[in-house]
């Protein structure tokens, strides 16, 4: 039983709107995509799709109260809120570096949570 | 029953009430100054052209112009003593096309008769020549040398302090409900923070003037209806007016203005239109479109680009029939001793040229009480001064660089726009009436008031604050309780 | 580290732009060279711009605004650049004297002999789109709530509505729906996306928050706290369409209306500003009308990508570094660029073809409306064309550009004016 999504895709910036056949979780066909990274954008979207995610954590005696932080690789989007539940619990110690681990193969989704910046202690 | 006894209780605490306040403090009594608002000067005093008029305008005859005249000349004097700013840089009521000439002939002989000094007519190019961006197809215009511009709420904040200063007790949040009167005579009043006795009340409160007069059985005939005034401020960096100009005027209103104040900033306004509702300050787009178009017919090279805020007004309009006999006005001001209680020195239906009026009305407040027999014996104590806190952008490169050396938080910028010091802001806080929210400081130091309107400030301004008030920031207010500006902190949900 | 009365290089401001043109500045030889920053820390805009999106190009990287900052912030000093920072310059002089005032140092004066703006932009605010109402808590611009709640660590409310579809906007939307909070919708007055698709998708699409275009905020509602926003639709000539009114109830309005580069100081030093862009009006170099005086980052014009920033931050700090070495007082037989069809601005506004000679010159321009079809992006000298660079596709939400190569110098020392145009294929 197929189905038609809509999706755009965000590769580069053209932003090609395209049409996607679906059989359940299976691709059938693309169209309106202008390369074939569109056609690998809308495989991933539809079985896996996954965004890079940015916030912040709290810190404990730091220059601020937050540090900003990221996902070092792309991560499920389905899960994105459970991500954030996890980073709301988080309370680091100042001073942070750039590039410190702040949350390991998070959720076991083997992504990890990376400081954006250095925050000194105050 | 009161919890505490005055001599004169005076209910708000704006331009007028304040001017009151402090023209009572030169007395040996004891005065309580009160204000609903968390600020003086909240109401109409905080919201209008800040014209000192001439005084060319009002009915002849009417209280309106012999307030206007008389007041218009005690200006400078207030100002030195108070130190605001006030400019007496005249004004120009400016006709526009041959039509519209004669009516300028009309408004000097109003103005002679209403006792205004040095009113005199000069030609379209003359005007052309003090004003290059008036509309070239000027025809000439009525130069008022007494005109002139302030600032309002400046004058109100001195004028209060003042009066703290000289002994004047005030009470801000707290809300007039009622008056208890004993045998017709007043002899407390009810607030939201408690009772307190007095002998003499004045009513100095504006758009709400004829509910507190009517809790005293007083003029039940009496309205006030509010009448709103919408304004554009436009940017000095890219507008150069610089005179205060006035069309001819309309048959209810002064017409729309373009003017210069004392902030340096050019202001366009107001328009007129009454409104049932005592507290909608709001700005329409049919208004903004209203105000454009007496914009244009001044000054047309005004682009809608240049502006940078806009803010409406309410005038207390009220409907006291002027008590000069053979005079036919019904908008005149009330200025008297209430005949049907006891102890209410009334003032009502004080709309423009309610803040050109101001210091005589004070004075004339004294007068009645005087007259009524109230002893009023001169404090040798009262002092007239009120000095002003440091303002950096007014000071000169060395001024501020000793201002900064003595107090280096006078080193940090808050507002780049208005060039406000966190320094000026912490004196706010520790002033005699501290300033505690957002609009109190800004009102106090015109941070905020430019380019960014706020933009920038604001995070700062709530920082400081929280610091110098010991309260979280969650806990700082635009102006007052509900106008909270923070939410929660980010990482608290679920609440 | 002691302060100097006079410095090679000054730089104000240390966003994307400063940086960049401080670390070059040093790397060309200026022999020293000072940032002077209002913030207690380097950084700009950047630090406050937590997302993704930065470096695609310089690093060849997805990073996050601060990381991105971070990298320049380290190089700068590794290079020896001095830093003047929790510092507000008030005044700046045509001859290159700033005043500046910091509460640990004081009053400051401080020569350049080359000085470098790098002031970035500010928001455009609630009364510069004339927007009616009340005047309650809760009408913030974008970048201010993102200050807040990306900074200072507060929510400014709870339920919002987000006037304008520009790119800090819809980041935004999303950043405030990741922290708890609400997003009712946002309204974009132009029939068309104000900002780069890419966010449209993670921003806006990806969490169900509707985007509505040709609406606009008709009037605030509230007297102490925003209550709702008046929606109502408007016709092509911006005219509101009478009964499509609608009331959404909210506690926030966010502005994210368009950013105004700042140029307040720029115009005490006597820089000459184009109305078009709202920035000064600058050379191949970034040079302004002013000998010494260079402007390089959002301060000359609203930039879409970081990337690009930085790139003309470094022309900018190597213009200079020569120019504290040799000044010249001016330098004849510039060629006037101008904005052709569709085109809105260009810039650099002036082009000096020895300087084309030496090394290849990118023009940056936006159009004035979408077009969603091949095109040409051309710049001719009257009947000659000159360049000439083929585009998928052109939008107002992002910045167009055409590199003038080396070898068009002769056609342009030959010009009088040189117009650049995008038309369809």
């Amino acid at each position: 039983m197929t189905d038609h999504q809509k999706l755009i895709c965000v590769n580069c910036p053209m932003g090609c709107t395209l049409d996607v056949t679906v059989d359940g979780e299976t691709v059938v066909d693309v169209s309106g995509n202008t390369c074939k990274r569109g056609t690998e954008y809308a495989q991933a979207e539809i079985s896996d799709p996954r965004r890079m995610v940015a916030s912040t954590v709290k810190v404990q005696g730091g220059i601020h109260p937050l540090v900003p932080v990221y996902t070092e690789t792309a991560f499920p989007k389905p899960r994105i809120f459970n991500l954030l539940a996890q980073l709301r619990e988080v309370e680091l110690k100042a001073p942070v570096a750039a590039g410190q681990i702040v949350l390991k193969d998070v959720l076991g989704t083997g992504v990890d949570v990376l400081a954006s910046r250095d925050l000194p202690a105050a | 029953m009161a919890d505490q006894t005055y001599d004169i209780i005076i209910i708000g605490a704006g331009i007028i009430g304040s001017l009151v306040a402090r023209e009572l403090s030169r007395y040996r009594l004891r005065i309580l100054l009160l204000e609903k608002a968390s600020d003086v000067g909240a109401g109409t005093t905080a919201a209008n052209t800040a014209i000192v008029h001439g005084g060319y305008d009002p009915v002849p005859g009417s209280l309106k112009a012999v307030m206007n005249v008389a007041g218009n000349a005690m200006w400078d004097t207030l100002a030195g003593e108070l130190n605001f700013a006030f400019d007496r840089c005249g004004d120009y009521v400016v006709a526009i096309g041959p039509e519209e000439l004669p009516r300028l002939n009309d408004l000097l002989d109003m103005g002679k008769q209403n006792g205004v000094p040095g009113l005199s007519i000069i030609s379209g190019e003359d005007m052309r020549r003090r004003e290059p961006n008036i509309n070239p197809a000027v025809s000439g215009a009525m130069v008022a040398p007494t005109g002139g511009i302030c600032d309002p709420f400046g004058a109100t904040i001195a004028a209060a302090e003042n009066a703290l200063l000289n002994g004047v007790d005030l009470m801000l949040e707290t809300a007039f409900e009622d008056f208890v009167i004993e045998r017709g005579r007043i002899t407390a009043v009810k607030t939201s923070r408690g009772i307190f006795g007095c002998r003499w009340v004045v009513n100095a409160a504006g758009l709400y003037a004829d509910r507190v007069m009517h809790r005293a059985g007083v003029r039940p005939d009496f309205h006030i209806t509010p009448r709103r005034g919408e304004y554009v401020i436009m940017d000095k960096a890219d507008v150069d007016i610089r005179n205060v100009m006035f069309p001819v005027p309309a048959e209810h209103s002064k017409g729309i203005l373009v003017t210069t104040t004392t902030h340096g900033n050019t202001v366009v306004g107001p328009n007129s239109h009454e409104i049932a509702d005592k507290e909608d300050k709001s700005v329409t787009r049919a208004g903004l479109e209203e105000i454009w178009r007496g914009a244009e017919k001044l000054a047309p090279s005004l682009q809608k680009r240049h502006v940078i805020a806009n803010f409406a007004g309410l005038r207390a309009t009220g409907n006291a029939s002027c008590l000069t006999p053979g005079i036919n006005y019904d908008h005149d001001f009330i200025i008297e001793v209430a005949t049907e209680v006891q102890g209410l020195v009334n003032l009502g239906g004080i709309e423009s040229p309610g803040l050109s009026s101001a210091p005589a009305i004070a004075r004339r407040v004294i007068d009645l009480l005087a007259d009524a027999g109230e002893p009023l014996t001169a404090k040798r104590e009262w002092n007239p001064l009120r000095p002003a806190r440091p303002r950096f952008r007014d000071l000169s490169s060395h001024e501020r660089e000793r201002l900064v050396a003595e107090d280096p938080l006078y080193g940090r910028i808050v507002c780049r726009c208005e060039t406000v010091m966190e320094g000026e802001i912490v004196a706010e806080t520790r002033a005699p009436i501290p300033a505690t929210t957002y609009d109190a400081i800004k009102r106090r130091t015109w941070l905020g008031t430019g380019r960014c309107q706020g933009g920038f400030d604001m995070p700062r301004v709530i920082e400081i604050l929280a610091r110098e008030l010991g309260l979280s920031p969650l806990e700082i207010t635009k102006k007052g309780p509900g106008s909270e500006l923070l939410f929660r902190p980010t990482k608290e949900v679920g609440i | 580290m002691a302060l100097k009365q006079t410095y090679d290089v000054v730089v104000i401001g240390s966003g994307p732009g400063g940086l960049a043109a401080a670390i070059e500045a040093k790397k060309a030889g200026a022999d020293d060279v000072l940032i002077i920053e209002r913030a207690r820390e380097m950084g700009g805009i950047l630090l406050q711009c937590i997302h993704q999106g930065f470096g695609t190009q310089v690093f060849k990287e997805d990073l996050a605004g601060p990381t991105y900052a971070q990298r320049f912030i380290d190089a700068a000093r590794s290079v020896g650049v001095e830093t003047l920072l929790d510092t507000m310059v008030l005044d700046i002089t045509p001859d290159r004297r700033i005043t500046a005032t910091s509460q640990q140092a004081g009053f400051t004066e401080i020569e350049a002999r080359a000085l470098v703006l790098g002031m970035g932009c500010r928001e455009r605010t609630r009364a510069q789109i004339q927007l009616p109402g009340s005047r309650p808590a809760g009408v913030y611009t974008a970048g201010t709530a993102q200050r807040f709640v990306n900074m200072e660590g507060f929510m400014p409310g709870k339920r919002f509505v987000i006037l304008g579809s520009g790119d800090i906007g819809m980041i935004m939307a999303r950043r405030l729906t990741f922290e708890g909070a609400s997003v009712e919708r946002v309204l974009e007055i132009m029939p068309f996306l104000s900002g780069l698709m890419r966010n449209y998708v993670q921003c806006l699409l990806d969490f169900d928050i509707p985007l509505q275009l040709q609406p606009t905020v008709s009037r605030v509602i509230g007297n102490r706290r925003v209550e709702a926003v008046e929606t109502v639709r408007v016709d092509d000539t911006w005219a509101p369409i009478p009964g499509s009114e609608e009331i959404i109830p909210c506690d926030t309005l966010l502005l994210s209306v368009g950013l105004i580069p700042e140029n307040e100081l720029s115009r005490k030093a006597g820089v000459l500003l184009d109305p078009v862009t709202g920035g000064p009006y600058v050379d191949e170099g970034f040079q302004t009308n002013v000998p010494g005086i260079f402007a390089a980052g959002n301060v000359v014009h609203v930039y879409d990508l970081v990337d690009w920033v930085t790139e003309a931050g470094i022309t900018a700090g190597r213009r200079a570094a020569e120019f504290a070495r040799t000044p010249v007082k001016s330098r004849p037989g510039s060629i006037h660029l101008q904005a052709g069809d569709n085109v809105r601005y260009v810039v650099p506004h002036t082009l000096h073809p020895e300087r084309l000679a030496e090394e290849p010159v990118p023009l940056q321009m936006r159009v004035r409306r979408p077009i969603e079809q091949p095109v040409w992006v051309e710049v001719w000298d009257n009947e000659t064309r000159i360049a000439r660079k083929a585009e998928r596709y052109v939008r107002p939400g992002e910045m167009t550009t055409i590199v003038l190569p080396q070898r068009a110098a002769d056609a342009v020392r030959n010009a009088s004016t040189l117009t650049v145009t995008v038309v369809e294929r």
